[in-house]
């Protein structure tokens, strides 16, 4: 009965989440698909302290960037900012445009025409969202840096397994 | 490893496929919820409590199965069913690695027996003493009123757990794949118990990554069970009351090489080595150390991380012995490292530790709670053997051994082309999915007619290939980067 079962269903260390592609940090150091939403934090070009939340929703494409503090970016000028065009850039790089693109529900998510889908996921309107989930989100993610490295035995990471060696 | 304990590895222990055909059928019933279970997945718990029924177990989880079974799950149910199917993936665990020893003709360590009741105080130092202060042992902090305040810890993650476990891994969507986000946070914020957020963390990832869960081809239903029932035991407050056994071990430590895990949230290295003590006696040890990342560190800047280690990183990359004093050595055959009781030595090539010592050196035993086919990890030397092109499967003499190039990391410069060129391996003998595998660590070839030698560990220390120095020189530093946006942003 259950000679059905792959060995994919049946592995322990099977790898579930396709592997990050390195990029640079500078610029977006945050990005991310999750509630619903491609979306990041990005540096300001200007102020070293700043940094705006960028977000483009799934199926509708409707996209907002503001300051931390909910102040509206303002490159919104009725088309999206330099900073959502670069979220969308480091999304592409971060996890593949195939990934981005069926996240969003971008129709043709396995099109060759990058620029195509690049477009598509870029033509929404402007709709106000939360930019404190997000900032905080980027918070959470950086305090993990911030753990003290341990010594004692992690048995749990075996099912954990490193892995990506191509070169 | 010769032709022949090859070919006897290769026989199935009595038992194993039996005892997986009840897990199995476990998790598909897992995978569907257990809280509305149809007759396939009553059969399937029903089945479980059963091949336990004469165990110490026995009654709870046969109860348990009966509620479970007439529609009223409660949490004390769903421990009693993680408990019995921990217990069987236990007993594979034994019979694989009982068929390897009688193969590979090894010598394993018993189990350190528990101390007699009343004398666990003087029984010497357990992994908490051995530990020292500021420990981050699991076991660390079972003591009184920390007891307790761990334990209101440990609620939040029992009742995502249940929740799952209810709903079955296809019902799961991004809300109950993140439901668990702000128990996860308060868990990790916790050194003691470090074992139960990182493994929370990496199941909740991969759920949020997978949702809504519906949606996918195939679900991962042998390892998402693994993780759910290993998560489930680890929440229960009597885990913490279990400190490992451990002594205080002298000598110099011969690494054969170091094997890497990740999940967006966290690396370990954890390396594999023999102990020589100075009366001569040789052991298996492995020493881990492990930090928190963020998914965007990858590749070789995982590193980095790890810097606060620099005798153990410098002899991984300088191919270095280390003389190790009075370091705690816990049951389970892991010393708890401590850099200042470590000193570099000098050079110590692998392959000869691997081919002289590791026949002779006395294995760890596996601590009973953690036994499970998954953690069968065990450093074995090959050579004279032909390799498949792609790299992904080794024949000696005609009995072939599958080479798990999946488990290569992007950290190191060992590759399934280099791989396929090699003619002497050292490596970890895994088993999964049924079969066991090769685990690269180190290995010789011969590319363009010129002997080359690599190791996952070459760039602990950071990349030796100037190619990977350039990428990463042109990526910039990621852990500088965002270690400036948390000193910028974290604190204000």
């Amino acid at each position: 009965m259950t000679a059905d079962l792959t060995a994919w269903e049946q592995s322990s260390v099977t790898r579930v989440v396709p592997p990050l592609e390195p990029r640079k940090l500078a610029k977006v150091p945050f990005v991310e698909l999750a509630d619903g939403r491609l979306q990041g934090v990005v540096s300001s070009g200007s102020d070293i302290e700043r940094v705006y939340v960028s977000s483009i929703a799934a199926g509708t494409y409707a996209y907002n960037c503001s300051t931390n503090n909910n102040r509206q970016c303002g490159g919104l000028t009725g088309y999206p900012c330099k900073h959502l065009r670069s979220l969308v850039d480091e999304a592409v790089v971060q996890y593949g445009i195939e990934r981005v693109a069926r996240y969003l529900r971008v129709p043709d998510p396995d099109s060759t025409d990058a620029g195509e889908l690049r477009r598509s996921m870029l033509e929404g309107q402007h709709e106000p969202a939360p930019a404190a989930v997000v900032f905080s989100r980027f918070l959470r993610h950086l305090a993990y840096l911030e753990l003290p490295a341990t010594t004692a035995p992690l048995p749990e990471l075996h099912w954990f397994p490193a892995s990506g060696a191509v070169r | 490893m010769l032709a022949m304990q090859l070919a006897a590895l290769a026989e199935d222990p009595p038992g194993a496929a039996e005892a997986l055909e009840l897990v199995t059928a476990f998790d598909e019933a897992l995978a569907n919820g257990l809280g509305r279970l149809d007759e396939r997945g009553t059969q399937a718990i029903i089945g479980l409590a059963g091949a336990v029924a004469a165990t110490p177990l026995g009654d709870r989880a046969g109860e348990a199965a009966e509620k479970v079974a007439a529609g009223s799950v409660a949490g004390e149910h769903l421990t009693a069913l993680a408990g019995a199917r921990a217990a069987l993936l236990g007993a594979v665990h034994d019979a694989l690695l009982t068929h390897l020893d009688d193969s590979l003709g090894r010598t394993r360590a018993p189990w350190p027996p528990a101390p007699a009741e009343g004398s666990a105080a003087g029984a010497g130092p357990t992994a908490q003493a051995a530990a020292g202060p500021g420990s981050t042992a699991q076991t660390a902090a079972a003591v009184g009123g920390a007891g307790a305040a761990m334990g209101n810890l440990l609620v939040g993650c029992r009742s995502w757990l249940h929740e799952l476990a209810i709903t079955g891994w296809r019902g799961v969507g991004h809300d109950l794949a993140s439901a668990a986000d702000q128990a996860i946070e308060a868990v990790l914020a916790e050194p003691g118990l470090r074992r139960l957020a990182v493994l929370t963390d990496g199941l909740a990832g991969e759920l949020r990554a997978s949702s809504p869960v519906a949606a996918m081809e195939k679900v991962p239903v042998r390892r998402w069970a693994d993780l759910w029932t290993r998560a489930v035991l680890l929440s229960e407050p009597d885990w913490l009351g279990t400190p490992e056994p451990a002594e205080l071990v002298s000598g110099r430590l011969l690494i054969l090489g170091v094997d890497v895990h990740e999940h967006a949230t966290v690396v370990q290295a954890q390396v594999h080595a023999v102990l020589e003590s100075a009366g001569g006696e040789a052991r298996v040890v492995r020493a881990a150390v492990s930090a928190g990342k963020v998914d965007t560190i990858v590749g070789p800047a995982i590193w980095s991380l790890l810097e606060g280690y620099p005798v153990l990183t410098g002899a991984l990359a300088g191919g270095r012995s280390v003389e190790i004093t009075d370091m705690p050595l816990l049951g389970g055959g892991d010393l708890v490292w401590q850099e200042d009781r470590a000193a570099p030595q000098g050079a110590a090539d692998p392959f000869a530790t691997a081919r002289v010592m590791l026949a002779g050196a006395l294995a760890p035993a596996t601590p009973p709670l953690d036994r499970h086919p998954a953690r069968i990890a065990e450093p074995v030397f090959l050579e004279g053997y032909t390799t498949a092109k792609t790299g992904d499967r080794i024949s000696l003499d005609g009995h072939d051994l599958a080479v798990a190039v999946d488990r290569l990391p992007s950290s190191g410069p060992l590759t399934p082309k280099l791989m396929a060129t090699s003619t002497a391996c050292v490596g970890l003998l895994r088993w999964d999915a049924g079969r066991w595998l090769l685990q690269p660590l180190a290995i010789q070839a011969t590319v363009k007619k010129q002997p080359v030698e690599e190791h996952t560990g070459a760039w602990a220390q950071g990349p030796t290939d100037p190619k990977v120095v350039r990428s990463l020189a042109r990526a910039g530093d990621a852990v500088t980067v965002l270690r400036e946006r948390a000193g910028r942003l974290l604190r204000r």
